[in-house]
């Protein structure tokens, strides 16, 4: 679905082969103060050690000056720089919440059908007492696992596996969190044969049925299709450096400039950032990240997704389930629509 | 989405003065330079459009031809593209299309430029097209059966599905309801349409909720798939439909081929992701050729008469 995902994962795959290289579409060039002022302060640290001399003011001096220049980068970052920060290799990705803010899981595979897509992790999740079936993206960590996940890419039986697990969700009466984080379904001559359009619809359209709460957080990157191919719910949030869109940058760009370097400028006419997206509509709510980026400080980063969780899951439970679905329903009939633009039906 | 990829690098070749009815313009699906550079050097080479080249046999059709075979390319059987007032006037009895929402039109509201701004690319594709969107829908009659019927455009934006297509199918499927009607959908589609970002996303969650409020209370819907049809719009309501069919040859999936092929750097096996593919790997339910569309689908319709409570036949 999304050319510049797949030809980034490809890329990547190319180069993971031939061994270490940085992440692809991927440039943190605007960090070049906050690195620079970064190294300064781990040699400095470092000289502080080697030598036994008291540089405790010099260093507190660095250290403020860096965290003013970590917070004076990230208020005035651009959407194509937003869209860095989400492909952030060292941004949690779906296996480091497990790791990190569950409880307890037990991972379900498979789509029993087809065969188990591991670019798509489902399992029963524990926070404290609140039970739910996490659905989400799996990008993985290592570069053994990116590949084996296609980096975050999910085929029709990725898809097929999460509406299976959703199924399973609804008749245990759990509730559901998914996890978005993916450059876009898996463009490829098998996916293809096994419907990957088919499957995407599918689960969007059986989203609506689900008579238990759905909870959306996109975490990362929130690719097209793919994205929304587990994304229908009735909350949807977005972590503050996230970015969702119908297109990647670089697909857009190609297409419509027929020019790469105009990708910054797709990144921006797309409007792809949380803030955009909670002005149309689009999105409930921003879950705020650390400064500098949930790379910055993943586990405090992580602990508000959890927190979040449960609230939102809390709310969400308390309520009604025919109303629930009226809403959800209602949600996105109307999806980010200009009261009073389009006609109604009588009778519907 | 590369289905949208493809759809907009082909809508931005065609010249403004493009003979509008030269299908060769609509065809999108070429998946390799070479087969890229003879439809380029075929458009250059017959500028009125009196002659074409059929993308599947590459065979030569007088275009008078082509136009009384229902657009059928008499060598091989080719399905071209069919433009969307063509489409109405080919499907339903003559003189029942009773069309809505005709009045809805595209808004700007990303403010969002590329060459130029949408807001101009919308007002030309309306002035050039004399409709107001790539989605034309309505209520009409198949073999003195009423339906309500919508069709997609390719002609207008590459049949993309912004807002307005969003909303037209979703109110068509409404319609349906609420006259205890089948459902037909023509689709011809590059995908999403990016100008409107993640407005144009959401249209695929708009059109299912409707569809799946349509099969809640019984509805029965018919979807055909026609050259071609990609990305959002195979990724939602044309996939969800009761029956889905596809006319012969046409061009049917999620991503698109040239850039599969790009992406895989890969040769792609013979007739991939065509109709008679997707039958043979249980996509679609059956492949109807235009001879026989009409009957095809007034015999579902009869076979979906239970669908309602009530008779949904007048004829
Ligand atoms: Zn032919």
């Amino acid at each position: 679905m999304d050319l510049g995902a797949c030809a980034r994962a490809a890329a990547w795959g190319h180069y993971a082969a031939r061994g270490p290289a940085p992440a692809p579409g991927v440039s943190m060039n605007f960090e070049s103060r906050i690195q620079e002022l970064e190294s300064q302060l781990t040699e400095l640290q470092e000289l502080s050690k080697r030598t036994q001399l008291d540089l405790g003011d010099e260093i507190a001096t660095l250290e403020a000056r860096l965290q003013s220049a970590i917070e004076a980068t990230y208020s005035g970052l651009t959407a194509w720089e937003r869209v860095a920060v989400a492909r952030h290799p060292e941004r949690p990705v779906a296996s480091d919440y497990v790791a990190t803010i569950l409880d307890e899981f037990l991972e379900l595979h498979g789509d029993k059908v087809f065969g188990n897509d591991e670019a798509m992790l489902t399992g029963l999740a524990r926070i404290e007492d609140q039970r739910f079936m996490l659905i989400a993206h799996r990008k993985g960590r290592s570069t053994k696992e990116r590949l084996a996940c296609n980096f975050g890419c999910a085929h029709p039986e990725g898809y097929r596996k999460a509406l299976r697990k959703m199924k399973l969700a609804a008749k245990l009466g759990l509730p559901i969190v998914t996890m978005i984080n993916t450059p876009g379904a898996y463009p490829g001559i098998g996916a293809e044969e096994r419907g990957q359009a088919a499957a995407i619809a599918e689960n969007i359209l059986e989203m609506f049925s689900l008579r238990v709460p759905v909870l959306v957080i996109v975490i990362g990157e929130g690719g097209s299709g793919g994205a929304l191919g587990i994304g229908v719910g009735d909350r949807v949030l977005m972590m503050e450096f996230a970015y969702y869109s119908v297109i990647s940058p670089e697909g857009c760009a190609a297409i419509l400039w027929k020019d790469g370097a105009r990708t910054p400028d797709a990144a921006e006419a797309l409007k792809l950032t949380p803030a955009d997206l909670t002005g149309l509509g689009i999105v409930d709510a921003v879950i705020p990240e650390p400064v500098g980026g949930a790379h910055r400080d993943r586990e405090r980063s992580m602990q508000t997704v959890r927190e979040t969780i449960l609230r939102e899951l809390a709310d969400l439970e308390a309520r009604n389930t025919d109303e629930l679905l009226e809403s959800r329903w209602r949600k996105y009939r109307d999806a980010g629509e200009i009261e009073g633009r389009f006609p109604r039906v009588p009778g519907v | 989405m590369t289905a949208q990829a493809e759809e907009r690098d082909d809508e931005s070749r065609e010249p403004e003065s493009a003979d509008k009815k030269q299908p060769s313009a609509e065809t999108p699906q070429a998946s390799t330079g070479k087969e890229r550079r003879r439809r380029l050097f075929k458009k250059k080479d017959m500028p009125g459009g009196l002659w074409l080249k059929c993308e599947s046999c590459a065979d030569t059709i007088f275009r008078k031809e082509l136009e009384g075979k229902r657009m059928v390319c008499p060598s091989c059987g080719f399905h071209f593209t069919m433009p969307g007032a063509a489409r109405i006037d080919f499907i339903l009895d003559e003189g029942t299309f009773d069309e809505r929402f005709a009045e809805l039109t595209a808004m700007d509201r990303l403010d969002f430029t590329d060459k130029v701004t949408y807001a101009e690319k919308i007002a030309r594709a309306v002035e050039r097209l004399g409709q107001n969107e790539a989605l034309l829908s309505g209520f009409g009659k198949i073999l003195g059966r009423r339906v309500v019927l919508a069709v997609l455009d390719f002609k207008f934006m590459g049949g993309s599905m912004g807002e307005v297509v969003g909303e037209k199918i979703s109110l068509a499927a409404e319609l349906a309801m609420t006259n205890k009607l089948p459902l037909v959908l023509f689709t011809s589609s590059g995908g999403a349409r990016m100008h409107e970002g993640m407005l144009s996303l959401m249209q695929m969650a708009k059109t299912c909720a409707a569809l799946s409020r349509l099969n809640e209370r019984g509805g029965f819907s018919i979807c055909v798939m026609t050259n071609p049809t990609t990305g959002g719009v195979t990724a939602s309501f044309a996939s969800v439909c009761d029956i889905t069919l596809a006319e012969p040859g046409a061009l049917i999936g999620f991503a698109g081929p040239r850039v599969i092929a790009t992406t895989l750097k890969q040769e792609l096996p013979p007739g991939f992701q065509r109709a008679e593919f997707l039958l043979d790997r249980g996509q679609v339910d059956a492949i109807v050729h235009r001879d026989d569309m009409h009957e095809t689908i007034a015999s579902l319709i009869d076979f979906g008469r239970k669908a309602w409570s009530d008779e949904s036949v007048d004829a």
